[in-house]
Formats: structure tokens, C-alpha cells, sequence
């Protein structure tokens, strides 16, 4: 009965999944398993570890198991700024990020609509930041940026923008470019001034984009450690908690601390993102 | 009309701005590529030179972590690309029970930030007492690949029209037969464009690797730490390279689309 | 054309108490049908009423909830698509977009391992006229082309049964009709069964020389096409094959040849139908004349028992369509009936307001087994996606 639903138009065609389960099985199991050990296995790993205690002697990294919740406390109280800050940066550089990739993803996805050729030649140039290494390319700014302008607020919010774009720009050029324009040519023809006509139609269509850009660049860049680092656009006054949790892991070993952080991190981008999720109206997107 | 006119200016002149911004690091990372060597630093300009460029590997370790970062891509990208297939096609194609559990599993690694995902692994690592290193590397940047990999194959699994595979299976061939000969070739570019984004993601990936890398040394690793003390021109020439490749290939996929889109729009 | 390499004739194909059930819904309810060997047969109804379901029932696409598919004999109930003698002509054409027009024509021969695939592709593809087109890729192809494709691919494995499913759905209206010539003209050159699902009632007509009439999982009668559009069996037929006007009436009495009847209405018209043309002969029944036969009356006809006769009514709308002009005529205690008339003069001959009688001949009379309209579908919301998503949940 299916068939007649095979219309041209159906881009996503309803597939009544109905196959056998045990070939389901075979397919799912290597997959699941791995990730089971690679993905769930550390978490759980990361929340054991945040409750250690030091052993016994106080070597370096020297841990035993325990339930020390303070450790949490400790985490809070030692490293707010960081987490604040790290929450901070990465919100403001959303945001302009998001003002100054929107612009070029509506060229691409409707002013060029019609020009393949050069809409092609501008999209190589937004994914071809992908194909050189972003640590060079960091590490480039801090070479044509003023030397007194590195190692500021802005220097690292400056990097956090830049690392994104690509991030922004794609999503939202993809929502772009189904947007239906004679819904726009409705929207003019039923009086509404071009500012209107954006605010009422382009915008609210483009959403699902706009939502899955912001989100692609806030949860990365609240993370990211690279950018903050000293050796890159920051300074010891520009510390994210990826910077904090990097250092506490891999230099002075308090891997306890270490983890507690993360999961904090992983709690709070949870909740911002949720928020974030359901003022713009978009649950239905994830 | 004024205002109108303010508004179609916006468009072109953010985007050129934006664009500016967004390449501006990558024509710095090519030209210093070009820059004469004097000392280890490469910040200031000395004088156009092709020294690095004939001597790529000329600093040491710089062609150590660059071929380590190809094989930790390579294998990552193949392990990935297979699993993360099977599961694509799972996902849309059967019913079982737990099939959201399993998509939420598959996708929360690409909502999580990489240095919790890093940190995680290497936790786990430590407890395993595995010793970390260019295997541990390539057990990590799988696991982030596969749900990148079932992302992109997933779109491709449901564009699928399934009549052509009855129509397979109405021309007499078996359920292998008409999986190898129809699904899996339709697949391909989903399939390819999959394990490109992930080889990318793998090869260019730091954070995740600082965590579990031990001793060992790939690109992004390497530029890392010499970052500091200052990265050599040798770096600069072996990810140029990369980029011009990369330019390359899309340059051509793109073309050959083109051309196909126009001989198609002729008929 | 000639070719007689692929003259063979098809299978005949027979379903015994197939039923169909989705969660939630009966796509078919109980069909019972017999397509003898080297026919053409159309499967006709809206969408929705259980016909695509029935198609892929026979090809083994889908397996009945009940009953059981037997083609030249064998029962194939239990075998997988790839093990029956049955091709299919997808609706979507289904061409693999990756092999050029002749790999996909060759995949069965290939997959069967019969000899020489290439050459009996290339054959086929001369049979549908398109050999020329052989080494391209689907997407280089118009509509029209692939479907002729669809076509070559399925005849050339010489299957028992070639089912088609919509197979001309998606052409426009001009070269549908000229694919419906070819389609037929193919057939008899090839002399294989064919089943066509369509829901337009002039291409079923016009190419099938059986045509099955399929309503809410059910055939609701089943004959030559000039069969059913002269003596159509119940409401649903009367109105979903061409167009009919619809009476209720008494029956008051007969004879051994009709059975002569008042309109349940009240009124002092008599209307008999001849007993061979109903499918009731007591109590108040339905019957039914198609508009073409009915002619208009500026004055009350003559009494004869070979016609029947109502009005006097008023002419409410009168549509000129160039060879034809097609009046409604509302008469009292009837409501509208539709009246076509050949364009024998120049211009119409009634006029609106006009008081007219309507006169038909007896033997142009049907008697129907029900009395009223039940709609297509099994349920209101009765659209393949529909089926797809419930068949999902």
C-alpha cells in the first residue's frame, strides 16, 4: 500500500521499519558495545572518580576509592570564576557569532539561490577552515592581532567566534536554503515592510537552524581549553574550566578534582541548553 | 527606499566581512609556510623562501605526528565508518525495543564537550591501567566518529526509497544479493561523505587526544606543545599541503555535480 | 515489434480468501479472484480501497494475514518475492540510480543467471523503443522513458504475472493516454498476464478486458468494462464508473419479462426494469439510468410500456461542453437529475427554467443490490501514509 506515497516530493520516505530483530541485533551489537565501553563506561568511570579520596601518603595522583561529595564543594568554591567565566565567553561569542554568520547564510542559501557557481565557490570558502589545522590558525591570530589586545576578555572571545563560524554558518544555510521564497513574496504581498516580513517569516522558518548553530558552537566553545590557554590567545587572568580541568588531569594529577569539574560542566551546559531549548520553542528539533 | 536599500547592502557587506575573518588565518598559515628559516621561530616575516617546502619533515618529530595523525584517522575513520553504518541502517530500517535509548546514546557524544569526553576516557583508561598512546588515541577518536558517522548514514538510510529495493527483491534477488547490489551502492555517498567528515574530525582533533595520548605525538599534539617556544615553518607546509588537497578534491566533487546538474537540467 | 522471443503466455493467478489486516485496520476483507491466462486485467478503485495491498500480496512484498495466492496452480503463499514468477511495474518506476538503462533491465536475467542477459536486455529495450538510451543512468531519462523502462525491465523475464501499480499515475494527461495504447498494444505482443491497479476509470476501460471494481478491501463487481458501465450492480459502481442517476422506488408488481414499480416518493410515474437488469425485484429498491440515455421532453410523451417516464421538472443549470450539453433538470420529489445530450443541433435545445419531461428506455434500466452510498474508504483517514505510520507504530 506504501506505493502511493512514493511521490516525487516525499524527500524522506515513510519506511516501516518491520525487519527481523535479530539482524537488528548483529547490526546494533559491535556498534553499542563500544560505544557502552568508550562512551557510558568513562562516565560512570568520571563520576567514581570524583568522589576518590587521597591515598593514604598523599602521593601524586595516589587516589582511593571513596564518597567525598565535597570534593564538589571544593570544585565550586576553588574554580566558580573559571566555570562563570568559561559560561561567560562562550554566551557572548553565541551570540555575535550567530549576528555576523547569519548575513553570510542568507546569502548563501537565498540570495544565491540561483547562482550555483558562485554559491559553490563560497561554500568551499566557509568548510575551508576544516581542511587547515585550527590550532594553526589560532595560533595565527595571535600573530595579526596587536600584541596588547592577547591575552584579554576579548582576545579569547575574539578566538571562540572565529573557531565557530563554520559551525553557525552551515545549520543555518541549510534552513535557508529550504526556505520556501514565496512565502516571503506572500508576506510582502499582504503589506508587511521587508523588516516585518524578516521578523515574521524569514526568521521564524530559519529557526530550526539558527537553534542547531547556536547550540553546535555554545556547548564546544564552553569546553574549549585551546583558545584560553596561555600559549594561545589567553592569559592566566583569561582561565576557562577547560583550562582548569586540563591542568588539575594532566599536570598536577588531582584527578578527583578533575572530574568533579567536568561533571559539573556537563550539569550546567544541561540545564542552559534545556532552557535555552524550550524558550526558542524547539523541543521538537532534537 | 533608503532604508530598504541599508538593508540589501547588510547582507554583502557582513558576509564579505565575516568571510574576511573567517580566512585571513588560513592565508596567514600558507604564507609563513613560505617564510626563510631563521632560528626555530616562524612569527615575523624574514623574506619569501621554498627551503621548508623541499624539506618538510626538516624539524624534528614535525613528520613523526603528522604521519601518526594519518594512521590514527585512517583506522579511526575505517572502524568508525563500518560500525557507525550498521547501526544507521538499525536505526531506520528495524524496530526493536530501545531504539530512542540507542539514538540518545549515539547522539550525546556530539553534545558533550570534548574535554569531558576526553577527560572520561582517560579516567577510564587509568583505572584499566592501559597505557596510553597512539592505540588509546585511536580507541577514543573512534568512539566520537561513530556518532558522527550515524548521523550523516542515518539521512542517507531514510531518503532511500524503499520501492527500489523491492524492486530488487521482485527481480529475483535474494536479500544479500539485492543488499550488496542496490542498498549498499546507494548508500555510498552517504557513506563516503560520512567517513571524510570523520577522518577530518579525527585528524584535527586536540583536545580529546591531549587526554589520552601519552607520550605519544600527533599533529595538532605537536603544534600544541610547540606552541610555546614557537611552531616551525614545517608545520606550516604539511598543513598547507593538506588544506590544497582537501581544496582540491572538493573543488572537483563540486565541478563534477555542477556539470552533472547541468547535463541533467538539458534532457 | 514483432518478437517472439518474449511471446510466451502468462500464468493464471487465483487468490482464495486473502485477507489483509494492519494494526488498526483490514486493508482486504476476504478477496476471492480469478485472472485466467493471458488476459489484461485492471483492478479499479479509489485510494485506499485495498487495491495496491492486493498487488503486493501477489508479489510477495507484503504476506496475508489470511488466504492463499496460487499462480499457474502452485500455490506461492509462503515464497519470497525473489522466488515468484511475478514482475512488478512500481508506480515510482523504482529504477536502481546507480546502473546505467541497460544493467537495470539486465538485473533479472542476471540474478535468474540466464544466458546472455545482454542481448535479451538490449531486445526488450527495442521492444519499448529506447535501445538508444541504453547506456545512461535513470535520472538522464523523462518520466515517460523510465516508465517505458519500468516496463522493459519487468517483460523481460518473462514473468507468469506482470503487475502494474499506478504505472502511468505520474505522466501527464497526453502521454498517459498514448502510454495506455502502447501498454495494451505491448500485451498483446507479448501475450502475458497482466494485473493493472488504477484508480482512473477511462484508463482501466479502455485497456483491460476484465475489470474489477474494488471497494472498502472488497471487488465490488467484476466484468467486461462495457459490462459493468451498463449494468453496474450496486451504488458504488453505479457512480465510482461514469456517472448515474439514481431513483428510489416501490415496487408495486411485474410480469415474467419486469417488474414495474412507483417512485417511493409518491407521484403517478411508473418506472419498470426488466428482471435480467436487477438485482432486486420486492420492496423498495434502487434503481438507476446513466444521463446519456435519458432524453428531454418539451411536452408529456406518450404512454408506452417500453419507456419510462418522470417530470414534469425545471431545468436549473445547462453546461455546454462542445460535443455534448449537459442539463439538470430538478424534478419534485426526485431532486436533480443530470441529463446528457448530444450536440445534434447547433447550440442547446432546452433552456434554463424550462419545463421538461424525461423519457428513458426500459431496457436502459439497472436495479441495484444496495441503496446507498457508502464512502471509499475503510476509515476517513485512508491515505498510504497513513497505512505506512500505523504499519510503523
Amino acid at each position: 500500500m506504501a506505493f502511493t506515497a512514493f511521490s516525487q516530493s516525499a524527500k524522506v520516505v515513510d519506511q516501516a521499519p518491520k525487519g527481523k530483530s535479530w539482524i537488528a541485533l548483529i547490526l546494533l551489537a559491535p556498534g553499542i558495545a563500544y560505544m557502552l565501553l568508550f562512551f557510558v563506561a568513562p562516565f560512570i568511570q568520571l563520576a567514581i572518580t570524583s568522589l576518590q579520596a587521597p591515598a593514604e601518603g598523599h602521593g601524586i595522583g595516589q587516589y582511593v576509592a571513596g564518597l567525598e561529595f565535597i570534593n564538589y564543594w571544593t570544585a565550586i568554591q576553588q574554580y566558580w570564576p573559571q566555570l562563570v567565566r568559561a559560561f561567560i565567553y562562550a554566551v557572548i561569542a553565541t551570540i555575535i557569532g550567530l549576528l555576523i554568520s547569519y548575513p553570510l547564510a542568507y546569502l548563501l542559501g537565498v540570495t544565491l539561490r540561483n547562482r550555483a557557481m558562485l554559491q559553490g565557490i563560497l561554500l568551499i570558502l566557509v568548510v575551508a577552515p576544516f581542511f587547515i589545522s585550527m590550532l594553526l590558525r589560532t595560533l595565527a591570530w595571535k600573530s595579526i592581532l596587536p600584541v596588547e589586545f592577547i591575552g584579554t576578555d576579548g582576545s579569547v572571545i575574539f578566538g571562540l567566534i572565529y573557531n565557530f563560524i563554520p559551525f553557525m554558518v552551515l545549520p543555518m544555510f541549510a534552513s535557508l536554503q529550504a526556505l520556501d521564497l514565496r512565502l516571503v513574496e506572500a508576506g510582502t504581498d499582504l503589506y508587511a515592510s521587508p523588516v516585518t516580513v524578516f521578523r515574521k517569516v524569514t526568521l521564524p522558518l530559519s529557526m530550526p537552524g539558527v537553534v542547531s548553530g547556536t547550540l553546535l558552537s555554545f556547548i564546544p566553545m564552553s569546553g574549549d581549553f585551546v583558545v584560553a590557554s596561555r600559549s594561545f590567545l589567553g592569559s592566566t587572568d583569561t582561565a576557562m574550566i577547560g583550562n582548569v580541568i586540563e591542568s588539575n588531569f594532566l599536570q598536577t594529577q588531582n584527578y578527583p578534582m578533575a572530574a568533579a569539574l567536568s561533571i559539573i560542566l556537563m550539569l550546567a551546559i544541561l540545564v542552559i541548553v534545556a532552557t535555552y531549548v524550550r524558550r526558542s520553542g524547539a523541543e521538537d528539533l532534537l | 527606499m533608503r532604508s530598504f536599500s541599508f538593508g540589501k547592502a547588510l547582507v554583502p557587506v557582513v558576509s564579505a566581512v565575516t568571510l574576511i575573518y573567517l580566512l585571513l588565518p588560513i592565508a596567514y598559515v600558507v604564507a609563513f609556510s613560505f617564510n626563510e628559516r631563521r632560528g626555530r621561530n616562524n612569527i615575523s616575516w624574514n623574506g619569501f623562501s621554498l627551503q621548508n617546502w623541499q624539506n618538510p619533515c626538516g624539524a624534528p618529530q614535525v613528520c613523526t605526528a603528522f604521519s601518526n595523525s594519518i594512521l590514527v584517522g585512517v583506522v579511526a575513520t575505517v572502524v568508525a565508518t563500518i560500525l557507525g553504518t550498521m547501526i544507521a541502517i538499525a536505526l531506520v530500517r528495524y524496530k526493536f525495543k530501545g531504539r530512542s535509548t540507542v539514538s540518545l546514546l549515539l547522539f550525546t557524544p556530539m553534545a558533550t564537550p570534548e574535554v569531558v569526553l576526553g577527560a572520561g576516557l582517560a579516567a577510564q583508561f587509568l583505572l584499566a591501567g592501559v597505557e596510553k598512546g597512539i592505540g588509546t588515541i585511536i580507541l577514543a577518536h573512534t568512539m566520537f566518529c561513530i556518532s558522527y558517522v550515524v548521523v550523516a548514514v542515518k539521512a542517507r538510510v531514510a531518503s532511500l526509497n524503499p520501492a527500489i529495493e523491492e524492486a530488487g527483491r521482485d527481480l529475483y534477488g535474494s536479500p544479500t544479493q539485492v543488499f550488496f547490489r542496490v542498498t549498499l551502492p546507494m548508500l555510498m555517498p552517504g557513506i563516503i561523505g560520512a567517513a571524510l567528515l570523520s577522518f577530518a574530525l579525527s585528524f584535527d582533533d586536540f583536545i580529546i587526544t591531549n587526554f589520552n595520548s601519552g607520550t605519544a605525538t600527533t599533529f595538532p599534539k605537536f603544534i600544541y606543545i610547540s606552541a610555546l617556544k614557537g611552531v616551525p615553518a614545517q608545520a606550516n607546509v604539511l598543513a598547507s599541503m593538506v588544506f590544497f588537497g582537501a581544496l582540491l578534491l572538493v573543488i572537483i566533487v563540486q565541478l563534477v555535480n555542477i556539470n552533472r546538474a547541468k547535463r541533467l537540467a538539458k534532457i | 515489434m514483432a518478437n517472439h522471443e518474449l511471446k510466451q503466455s502468462g500464468a493464471d493467478l487465483r487468490l482464495t480468501g486473502i485477507q489483509k489486516r494492519f494494526p488498526g485496520f483490514t486493508a482486504i476483507e476476504n478477496l476471492d479472484l480469478e485472472i485466467p491466462a493471458g488476459s489484461f486485467f485492471a483492478l479499479l478503485g479509489p485510494s485506499g480501497c485495498g487495491k495496491t495491498t492486493t498487488l503486493r500480496v501477489i508479489a510477495g512484498l507484503e504476506d496475508p494475514t489470511a488466504g492463499q495466492v496460487l499462480i499457474g496452480g502452485t500455490d506461492v503463499t509462503a515464497l519470497k518475492p525473489h522466488k515468484r514468477p511475478v514482475n512488478t511495474v512500481f508506480q515510482s518506476y523504482a529504477l536502481f540510480p546507480h546502473m546505467s538503462i541497460l544493467e537495470n533491465v539486465a538485473f533479472g536475467l542476471r540474478r535468474r543467471k540466464v544466458g546472455d542477459p545482454v542481448a535479451k536486455a538490449h531486445e526488450a529495450l527495442k521492444l519499448v523503443e529506447l535501445d538508444h538510451v541504453s547506456d545512461r543512468k535513470p535520472a538522464q531519462l523523462s518520466g515517460g522513458q523510465q516508465q517505458r523502462v519500468a516496463l522493459a525491465r519487468a517483460i523481460v523475464n518473462r514473468p507468469a504475472l506482470l503487475l502494474l501499480d499506478e504505472p502511468l499515475g505520474a505522466l501527464d494527461l497526453k502521454l498517459r493516454r498514448q502510454m495506455q495504447q502502447e501498454l495494451k498494444q505491448i500485451q498483446q505482443e507479448v501475450g502475458l498476464t497482466f494485473l493493472h491497479v488504477t484508480h482512473d476509470q477511462e484508463e482501466a476501460m479502455t485497456m483491460a478486458d476484465t475489470v474489477a471494481v474494488m471497494n472498502k478491501g472488497r471487488i465490488e463487481q467484476m466484468g467486461a468494462p462495457e459490462e459493468l458501465y451498463e449494468l453496474p450492480k450496486t451504488v458504488f459502481v453505479a457512480n465510482f464508473l461514469g456517472q448515474s442517476n439514481l431513483l428510489s422506488v416501490d415496487v408495486v408488481g411485474g410480469n415474467d419479462q419486469a417488474i414495474h414499480a412507483t417512485l417511493a416518493a409518491g407521484g403517478g410515474s411508473r418506472i419498470s426494469v426488466a428482471r435480467t437488469r436487477t438485482e432486486r425485484d420486492s420492496g423498495t429498491i434502487t434503481v438507476g439510468v446513466r444521463p446519456e440515455k435519458l432524453r428531454m421532453h418539451q411536452t408529456a410523451p406518450a404512454e408506452d410500456p417500453g419507456i419510462n417516464v418522470i417530470g414534469p421538472g425545471r431545468i436549473t443549470d445547462v453546461s455546454f461542453i462542445g460535443v455534448s450539453t449537459q442539463y439538470t433538470v430538478d424534478v419534485p420529489g426526485i431532486g436533480n437529475v443530470e441529463v446528457f445530450a448530444q450536440n445534434l443541433e447547433a447550440g442547446p435545445v432546452g433552456h434554463l427554467d424550462d419545463e421538461v419531461w424525461l423519457s428513458w428506455l426500459v431496457e436502459h434500466t439497472f436495479g441495484l443490490a444496495d441503496d446507498h452510498l457508502e464512502t471509499g474508504a475503510l476509515t476517513t483517514e485512508f491515505s498510504t501514509q497513513v497505512i505506512a505510520a500505523q504499519a510503523a507504530e
